[in-house]
C-alpha cells in the first residue's frame, strides 16, 4: 500500500500526457489540412527572429504596461516549471524535495519560485482587473462576447489558483519543518510563504501533512489538467508562438505573394505563339489549382492555420486596424478567431466521419467571415505589424479576396469599374492611355 | 515658373541611341489627377533643375496593377504586370524612381516574380540621395521654422522599412517636425489603400480619412507633408471636412522642396 500515491501518480501522469498527445496530433492534423507554402529557408534568420521575438518577448513590450505583466507572468512560468521537474520526480519515486541536497542553491531557487509565483499572482489580479473593470477597447469586441471572455477569466482563475496552491504547499512544508516533523527535512528558503506559515500555527501534525499533501497534489493535477486545457483554449499560444514566430513571413510586408498558376496562364494570353489548343504537358493537369483564392480553411495554407491556433485574442491588430478603428465590421483578430474555430469544426466532422471530411453546407466565407468584413480592409499592414507572435490576417483577408473577385466575380460594383478600366485604358479611372502625357504640356 | 518642363520619353532616347540614368514612373495618379499632377510637376522640375538624366515611358505606362492585386483580381495584376514588364525590359531599364509608394512598393517587390528586376526608390529616397551626392541643395526658404507632420504612406512606411528619407528632407527644410499619435511603424492609414481608394467604404461610425486628419489637426501643423498621391487626396479632402483649409496645407515633401527653391 505504501506504492500506492505513486502509482496513482504515474497513473494520473500517463493519462494526461495520454490525452495531450492525443490533441497535439489532431492540432498537427487539423494544420496539415493547409496548403502548401515554404517556411523552410532562412533557417538562421528564422531561429534568429524565434529567440528575439518569442523567447525575448521583443514586440510585448512595445504595449509597456501590457508587455511587462506579460513579461513578468512568461518568466514566472517558464522558470517555475524548474520546480514542476523536482514534483515529477517526488512523486514518482515517492521522495519529497529530491533536490534538497543542493543545500544554498536550493534555497536560492525555492526563494526565487516563491518571488515569481507572488509577481505572477500580483500580475494575474492585474491582468483581471485591466479585462474586467477597466474597458479597455480591446477587451470590449463583440468577438470576445461569450467563451472568449469566459476563456481568458479562466486562465486567470487557474493561475491564481496554482500559484495560492504552490504557496500554501510550501507554508505547510516550511511549518512541518519548524515543529520538526520527520518527513520534512529543513530545506528552502520561504521569502512569501514564511507569512502563510503562522496561520497554520497550533494546527496538528496530521492536520499539516494532510494540508501539505492536499496542496501538493491539487497543484500538480492542476498543472496536468491546465495542460490539457490548453487545445480548448486560446492559451495554446504558450507553446504555439515559437513554431509561428519561426516560421513567420520573412519578406517585406508590402510583397503580396505572386500565385504562380495565374501565372503560367497569363503567360499562355501574352504569348502570341501559344497554342491554345495544345495538349496540356504530362502532369500539367495537376498544376492547375481547383479554385483561385480561398472560401475555406482547407484553402489556406499550413503557417496561415497554424496562425489561427497561435492567435491568443490579445487583439492588438484590431487595436491598431484603421477600419475597425472607425467602427467597420473588421476584426483581424475575428479573422483568426474564425479561421481557427471553423477549422475546429472542420476537424470535428473529420474524427465523426472515420477521418474523411464530408461537405457540411457551411464553409469559412459567408458562414464566419463576412464579405463586408473583407472588403473594409485597407491592407495597410497594421495588424501585421502589431502582432507579437507574427501573424498575418491580412493575407487570409487577401486570399478570401481573391476567391471572391476570381471565383465569383463578386467584388463591389465601384471596383468592377475601376478593374475595367485598368483593363480598358490602364488606368484605374476612365482616361484615355494615349492622354498620360498631357501634364507635361498642361 | 513658367519655363517648360523637358519630360523625354524613353522612346525618344531610343531613337537616339541612348538610355537614360533613370526611368520616372509617373503613376496613374500623376498622369491624370489634377492634384497629383502637380506634385509630379514638382518633381520634374527638380530634376530638370539638378540636371538629372531622366525619362518617362508617357503613353507607353500602365497601371502597375496594384489595385487590382489588393482588390483580389490576380489575373488584372499580372497582365499590367507583365505589359509593364515587356516595355521595361525592351528598353533595358535597370533603375526607376517613382512619386507613388504604391507603384513603388509592386514594381519594387512584386515585379520581380514576374522577370522585372529595377532598382526601384520613391522619389523621397531619391531626392536624399541626390542630396548625399551634393548634387540637390535643400533650404529651408518659406518652410523655415514652420511646423510640420509628415503622414507616413502604408505603402513606404510599413511595407518598405522607409521611415526617415522623407524626414530627412524635412529636416533639411528646416522646419519644426512633430509627429502625430500614430507614426512610424504604427502609422495610421489615410484610408486610400488596399483599393479603398476606388470604392465607398463600409459603414462605420467614420471615415478613415477623417479619423487620420483628426491625429494631425491634433498637432497643429501648418503642412501636413505627404509622400502618396493617395495620401494627398485623402489628408486634403479630411482637412477641408475639419475647416482648416485656411489653415493646414496638405503638401508632398517634394512639393515643398520645389516651393522652398522657388521653382
Amino acid at each position: 500500500m505504501e506504492y500506492l500515491p505513486q502509482i496513482l501518480f504515474v497513473a494520473a501522469l500517463a493519462y494526461a500526457v495520454y490525452f495531450f498527445t492525443n490533441n497535439v496530433r489532431k492540432l498537427k492534423r487539423n494544420i496539415n489540412l493547409g496548403q502548401e507554402v515554404n517556411r523552410n529557408d532562412q533557417k538562421k534568420v528564422r531561429l534568429n527572429k524565434m529567440l528575439r521575438v518569442a523567447l525575448g518577448q521583443s514586440k510585448m513590450v512595445t504595449k509597456p504596461i501590457a508587455g511587462t505583466l506579460h513579461v513578468i507572468i512568461y518568466v514566472g512560468f517558464v522558470i517555475i516549471n524548474i520546480e514542476v521537474l523536482e514534483i515529477m520526480i517526488d512523486g514518482i519515486f515517492g521522495t519529497h524535495r529530491i533536490f534538497s541536497f543542493l543545500g544554498g542553491g536550493y534555497s536560492f531557487l525555492i526563494g526565487s519560485f516563491e518571488i515569481l509565483a507572488f509577481l505572477v499572482l500580483v500580475t494575474v489580479i492585474l491582468f483581471w482587473i485591466r479585462r474586467n473593470a477597466m474597458n479597455i477597447k480591446r477587451f470590449m469586441s463583440r468577438e470576445l462576447k461569450g467563451w472568449p471572455k469566459n476563456d481568458a477569466n479562466n486562465i486567470l482563475y487557474f493561475e491564481v489558483i496554482l500559484m495560492v496552491l504552490f504557496l500554501t504547499m510550501n507554508a505547510a512544508d516550511l511549518q512541518l519543518q519548524r515543529i520538526g516533523h520527520e518527513a520534512y527535512v529543513e530545506a528552502g528558503a520561504y521569502p512569501i510563504s514564511q507569512f502563510i506559515a503562522p496561520l497554520f500555527e497550533g494546527m496538528s501534525d496530521s492536520a499539516l501533512v494532510a494540508l501539505e499533501r492536499g496542496a501538493w497534489w491539487a497543484h500538480i493535477l492542476g498543472i496536468l489538467f491546465f495542460l490539457n486545457y490548453l487545445y480548448y483554449s486560446k492559451h495554446l499560444h504558450i507553446l504555439l508562438a515559437f513554431p509561428n514566430v519561426y516560421f513567420s513571413n520573412l519578406e517585406k510586408q508590402g510583397k503580396f505573394k505572386n500565385l504562380d498558376s495565374v501565372t503560367n496562364e497569363v503567360k499562355m494570353m501574352l504569348d502570341p505563339n501559344a497554342d491554345p489548343f495544345a495538349e496540356p504537358e504530362e502532369g500539367a493537369e495537376d498544376e492547375v489549382p481547383e479554385k483561385f483564392g480561398a472560401s475555406d480553411v482547407q484553402d489556406l495554407n499550413w503557417f496561415q492555420l497554424l496562425s489561427a491556433y497561435t492567435c491568443t485574442e490579445c487583439g492588438r491588430c484590431t487595436s491598431e486596424c484603421p477600419a475597425n478603428q472607425t467602427g467597420k465590421l473588421l476584426s483581424p483578430r475575428k479573422i483568426m478567431m474564425d479561421t481557427r474555430d471553423r477549422l475546429e469544426e472542420v476537424g470535428k466532422n473529420i474524427d465523426a466521419n472515420n477521418g474523411e471530411f464530408k461537405d457540411d453546407g457551411k464553409q469559412l466565407l459567408d458562414d464566419y467571415i463576412k464579405r463586408e468584413e473583407l472588403w473594409a480592409c485597407t491592407t495597410c499592414n497594421a495588424c501585421v505589424e502589431a502582432c507579437p507572435v507574427g501573424i498575418d490576417p491580412l493575407s487570409i483577408i487577401m486570399d478570401m479576396r481573391q476567391y471572391l473577385v476570381m471565383e465569383e466575380s463578386a467584388a463591389p460594383s465601384e471596383l468592377n469599374n475601376a478593374m475595367g478600366n485598368i483593363e480598358n485604358n490602364a488606368a484605374p479611372w476612365p482616361y484615355n492611355q494615349q492622354d498620360r502625357l498631357n501634364w507635361a504640356n498642361d | 515658373m513658367g519655363e517648360k518642363l523637358k519630360v523625354p520619353t524613353m522612346a525618344q532616347y531610343m531613337t537616339e541611341g541612348k538610355k537614360p540614368e533613370v526611368l520616372f514612373w509617373v503613376g496613374c495618379a500623376g498622369s491624370f489627377d489634377d492634384r497629383a499632377k502637380k506634385i509630379t510637376k514638382a518633381f520634374v522640375k527638380i530634376l530638370n533643375n539638378v540636371g538629372v538624366d531622366f525619362a518617362v515611358l508617357g503613353t507607353e505606362e500602365s497601371c502597375t496593377g496594384d489595385p487590382a492585386k489588393r482588390a483580389g483580381n490576380e489575373f488584372l495584376f499580372q497582365m499590367q504586370a507583365m505589359t509593364n514588364i515587356e516595355v521595361m525590359n525592351a528598353y533595358e531599364i535597370d533603375k526607376v524612381v517613382t512619386t507613388c509608394p504604391h507603384c513603388f512598393n509592386t514594381l519594387k517587390n512584386e515585379y520581380p516574380a514576374l522577370g522585372g528586376d529595377y532598382k526601384v526608390m520613391h522619389h523621397t529616397q531619391f531626392l536624399k540621395s541626390l542630396l548625399n551626392e551634393g548634387k540637390l541643395k535643400v533650404e529651408g526658404g518659406k518652410y523655415k521654422g514652420k511646423r510640420i507632420t509628415f503622414h507616413d504612406p502604408c505603402y513606404l512606411g510599413r511595407a518598405n522599412n522607409e521611415y526617415e528619407a522623407p524626414r530627412d528632407l524635412l529636416r533639411k527644410l528646416e522646419v519644426e517636425l512633430v509627429e502625430m499619435k500614430s507614426c512610424k511603424s504604427k502609422g495610421l492609414c489615410c484610408g486610400a489603400g488596399g483599393a479603398q481608394m476606388f470604392k465607398d467604404a463600409e459603414k462605420g461610425d467614420k471615415e478613415v480619412n477623417i479619423h487620420r486628419t483628426e491625429q494631425a489637426v491634433a498637432v497643429k501643423p501648418e503642412v501636413v507633408a505627404a509622400g502618396c498621391p493617395f495620401c494627398n487626396t485623402m489628408m486634403t479632402d479630411g482637412v477641408k471636412h475639419e475647416g482648416k483649409e485656411g489653415a493646414i496645407e496638405v503638401l508632398d515633401v517634394v512639393e515643398m522642396i520645389a516651393n522652398a527653391q522657388d521653382l
